[in-house]
């Protein structure tokens, strides 16, 4: 089975999931083009796992129109799933095999593998390959759930929470990984709360809350962020001012003129966290917002 | 970020002959080599099962007298009468209280789930577990013939008719145990409690099913309880192997019934198989 070209990774059209009451998943929509790494973004309970299982195969949707690679994951077969690489969001099992014979077994059950030595050595477990899996850190086991996840060499991946859990460094170096088989040309499906790693690895994020698409869009660009309008901050007579403007350099320079040396002045953008919060409903209080913590200042600003 | 789509070579959006997928004989050995190898690792379960029917033989052989006989003038000894139902429980704790537990484990662990999202058939993974079984189960009963054959003096058939019941008495136990095992996983609510579900169960089966008395001795009821599960068929099975024709007067009706012996293995394969089938889950109860 081949795709034809044109058609998506990954095409989702009002997908809806409903447990007892609770609508887990209300209209979602999603595309996914080949070779793209899309981030689903959202706080928990947001209906990212709900969706990525359903493109999984794992959960049936009860409404919606759902394709991956060209199949409805409810009734496609081992073929199907021999291109696809699931790294599902927490594991437990994985106990009493090494790390080199859960890869290298895992490997049999598809039709043309990677070489699993490789695939050891891409996701930095060469030291650990004759480790069982039980003695291995939370990072070097979430290393070993991707490897098993990429070892049938699929051309689309899921990826859900990957790095929660992980410390910094070890979050790096997972997003050097997952950025080399993006280079490779793996399309990516990954679910995060994180935001710097969306914005890290994601060509487009889309931000789900209450089981909708509240936005989409490269992350730069999500919530239309260039085209938002800073906040010029400045102390007056003992108060602080502030003014929204699209023209902070003209604001800036009126200012100047005004005061010579504007005291406490401050160009304030969005970050995408404060576009986030924004878009799922909670919108950042400016009281708790620390300037010097989430916001960049205008340069000669000082 | 480096690098934009477009540079990017992109995977699947070419037309690609598609590789055949690895075939069901082969994924059932690989199988079959990973969950012996997995169950050699559990160093308690292989302890328990392996070695407890041995333990048992020779706690009842000694305790009942090596060289005594079951009822006088029958020839039998203790150790002769309780092989048959070491090996029925021997079977029974290899394929029943293994898959239920291991299955249920699995389930609750994700290995299951991990499993289901790779292209390995759920037929591959019911052969490797049945491999396994197998696998165990003839290491199991080779290793309790050996040492009732050396240490207690039990004489061993050599009649290949005998041998014949004795192979199709384990198949069949074996093939029952297994699947009732693998639809008895998903009763448990979790992994964590599997094995206080099996335990009591697989226990009071020894206790009414002859495996520690002489199943003559139990009260009517009792063997007539017994006589709706597996275990005392298979058991039944066994003596018709290890012990002479003479005792089939330690028989509560008198004879053998092969017949009744293979039908009653056939209707436990056949409900687990239904039942198994179609309770089978992937996921956790609690996993939507």
């Amino acid at each position: 089975m081949t795709t034809t070209t044109g058609s998506p990774a990954v095409e989702v059209r009002g997908l809806r999931k409903t447990y007892g009451d609770k609508r887990a998943v209300d209209g979602l929509d999603l595309r996914v083009e080949h070779g793209e790494i899309v981030a689903l973004l959202g706080p928990n309970g947001a209906g990212k796992t709900t969706t990525v299982e359903t493109l999984e195969g794992f959960r049936r949707a009860d409404a919606g129109h759902v394709r991956v690679l060209g199949e409805d994951p409810a009734s496609a077969g081992r073929a199907w799933r021999a291109r696809l690489g699931v790294v599902l969001q927490s594991t437990e099992d994985l106990a009493e095999a090494t790390v080199r014979e859960f890869v290298h077994h895992v490997a049999t059950f598809y039709p043309a593998p990677r070489d699993p030595e490789d695939v050891i050595d891409a996701v930095g477990l060469r030291e650990k390959a004759g480790t069982r899996a039980r003695q291995l850190s939370g990072g070097q086991r979430r290393r070993l759930d991707v490897a098993l996840g990429v070892v049938g060499d699929p051309e689309l991946l899921f990826l859900d929470e990957p790095t929660t859990g992980f410390d910094p460094q070890a979050r790096l170096e997972f997003w050097d990984l997952v950025e080399r088989l993006r280079d490779e040309g793996t399309t990516i499906l990954l679910t995060t709360h994180y935001l710097d790693e969306a914005e890290r690895l994601a060509d487009r994020v889309v931000v789900v809350a209450g089981g909708r698409v509240v936005a989409e869009g490269p992350p730069a660009d999500l919530g239309g962020r260039t085209a938002r309008r800073a906040r010029v901050r400045w102390t007056a007579d003992g108060t602080v001012h502030e003014e929204a403007t699209d023209t902070p350099t003209a604001l800036v320079a009126r200012l100047a003129e005004r005061f010579g040396e504007v005291p406490g002045l401050q160009v304030l953008r969005p970050t995408l966290e404060d576009v986030y919060l924004e878009l799922i409903g909670e919108v950042p209080s400016p009281a708790v917002t620390a300037p010097a913590a989430r916001t960049d200042v205008l340069e000669g600003s000082r | 970020m480096t690098t934009t789509t477009s540079d990017r070579a992109v995977r699947g959006s070419r037309p690609a002959a598609a590789p055949r997928l690895p075939g069901l004989l082969r994924l059932a050995l690989a199988r079959t080599a990973w969950e012996v190898k997995g169950f050699a690792r559990e160093r308690d379960a292989v302890v328990f099962v392996f070695l407890y029917p041995v333990l048992m033989l020779a706690i009842f052989a000694t305790v009942f007298g090596r060289q005594e006989e079951v009822l006088a003038g029958s020839g039998v000894t203790f150790p002769q009468y309780f092989l048959p139902g070491m090996l029925g429980t021997g079977v029974m704790l290899s394929s029943f209280q293994t898959l239920a537990i291991s299955v249920a484990v699995e389930r609750d662990d994700g290995t299951l789930k991990r499993l289901r999202s790779t292209p390995l058939p759920a037929a591959g993974y019911f052969l490797g577990k049945t491999g396994q079984v197998l696998v165990t189960t003839g290491a199991q009963t080779a290793l309790l013939l050996l040492v009732a054959a050396v240490a207690f003096d039990v004489p061993l058939p050599d009649d290949p008719g005998r041998w014949w019941t004795f192979a199709w008495v384990a198949v069949l136990g074996t093939a029952a145990g297994s699947v009732c095992g693998v639809a008895f996983s998903s009763v448990p609510r979790s992994g964590r409690s599997v094995t206080a579900v099996v335990m009591p169960i697989v226990l009071v089966l020894q206790f009414i099913s002859g495996v520690f008395f002489r199943f003559d001795e139990l009260p009517g009821w009792m063997q007539q309880v017994a006589g709706l599960f597996p275990l005392k068929w298979l058991v039944q099975g066994m003596r018709s192997v290890f012990l002479p024709d003479e005792a089939q007067v330690l028989e509560p009706s008198g004879s053998w019934q092969h017949g009744a012996t293979a039908a009653v293995l056939v209707a436990w394969l056949v409900a687990g198989l239904v039942v198994g089938v179609r309770t089978f889950r992937w996921r956790r109860r609690d996993d939507g």
